[in-house]
């Protein structure tokens, strides 16, 4: 599951918690321009990916990498 | 009447008092009495719900009683969920309605707004429960306005009413946490529901010869919201296709959730439910391919007996799509 507030995901029993951007909007960011919200927001889903393919034992984080848009 | 061998026992009426209501007669003590009884096996209650509910509805518009008293039904499951059901149908009417249940009986889940007092795990508790229960049944009988459950010892209704506490909440916190360090007992004004501890799914190794359901608690729906998905205090949770669609577009979806600024999610709906990345990536062949509807509720003070049926149907309806592995995106 992606949430912008891990650890209530995580203290409710979320498995495989990737971690979102802001409630508002958990799958990217508009302030980074068209691109660079598409762009990040792919990171995250492709984090999800991965997360569904790790073995887990119980509830983990997945942090998405920083991409080029985000380093300001 | 007797024990599973008569679990199947459609219902009947019988006039006045039958079994634990003669003690109910005597409990009453000239101030009312037990005009009718409907009996019914709870076998027949949970596998023939209709024709029960239907028993039960005519039979209170026939009698109009004063007062419905449903049970006890101690920690029996199937009985619990038959008299808080019995509540329901009586609520419905207007007539005012106590069960007796253990406070782990799932019959609390049908009907939680059902009073019940707090009752024994078996028969051995019978007339405690059944002094408690003519007991609250004569104050609601009565129409007076009843206090909070932990005043009055129904269990809690799951209904919160504005009122004034002696002090601020600041200054009782502060005693709460105190208490807490110093190892002494106190009360939570809030209690929180336990969560179950949901074993992790295995892994889906080779996501490229899978099928991906996707799933939002963000109440993402098709513009004009058609199921009237609530803002907050969902009960239920819907399903919209997918099929040929590349993103979310803001003229065709918005988001209705209540707990959040949705206006950016209603400009952007992707931001919540990722379909344009999703679609993406099964181009490329990273997953096999979307399962062709989305399935959606609004995650915003919604109880935690409903998540829990919610999140098994969604579940359900995503393996009889053949979905291996599923996202969901929480607010």
């Amino acid at each position: 599951m992606v949430s912008a507030l891990p650890p209530i995901a995580l203290q409710a029993g979320g498995n495989r918690v990737v971690k979102g951007v802001k409630i508002e909007h958990v799958c990217g960011d508009p302030s980074l321009g068209a691109a660079g919200d598409e762009a990040l927001r792919r990171r995250i889903v492709e984090r999800c990916l991965e997360a569904i393919r790790t073995p887990v034992q119980s509830p983990t984080l997945f942090e998405v990498e920083q991409g080029e848009e985000v380093r300001r | 009447m007797g024990g599973e061998e008569v679990a199947d026992t459609p219902p009947q009426r019988h006039e006045g008092a039958v079994g634990p209501g003669r003690v109910l007669e005597s409990l009453l003590a000239g101030g009312g009495e037990v005009a009718t009884t409907l009996v019914c096996g709870d076998g027949f209650f949970n596998e023939q719900p209709d024709e029960a509910h239907e028993a039960v509805r005519a039979w209170l518009e026939e009698v109009r009683p004063d007062l419905v008293l449903a049970g006890p039904a101690f920690a029996a499951g199937r009985y619990g969920v038959a008299c808080s059901h019995v509540c329901r149908l009586a609520g419905d009417q207007a007539i005012p309605a106590v069960t007796g249940l253990h406070p782990e009986n799932p019959g609390r889940l049908v009907y939680p707004k059902a009073y019940a007092v707090p009752a024994a795990r078996t028969a051995a508790g019978m007339k405690e429960a059944l002094e408690a229960m003519t007991a609250l049944g004569r104050r609601l009988a009565g129409g007076g306005e009843l206090g909070p459950a932990e005043v009055e010892g129904y269990l809690p209704r799951g209904i919160r009413r504005p009122g004034y506490r002696d002090r601020p909440g600041a200054e009782r916190a502060v005693d709460m946490l105190v208490a807490k360090l110093s190892g002494e007992p106190f009360r939570t004004e809030i209690p929180v529901e336990a969560y179950d501890a949901v074993a992790p799914a295995a892994p889906v190794l080779d996501l490229a010869q899978a099928t991906l359901g996707l799933v939002t608690t963000g109440a993402i729906v098709p513009k004009g919201n058609p199921d009237r998905l609530r803002r907050a205090s969902e009960t239920r949770w819907s399903r919209y296709p997918l099929e040929a669609l590349e993103a979310l577009g803001a003229d065709a979806y918005e988001c209705v959730h209540g707990g959040f600024f949705n206006m950016i999610a209603c400009e952007n709906p992707n931001l919540v439910l990722p379909l344009d990345a999703v679609r993406a990536l099964e181009r490329e062949g990273a997953i096999g391919r979307l399962a062709d509807f989305y399935c959606c509720t609004t995650g915003n003070d919604q109880r935690l007996a409903d998540c829990v049926r919610n999140g098994r149907e969604i579940a359900s309806a995503l393996v009889d799509a053949g979905v291996e592995a599923a996202l969901l995106v929480a607010t």
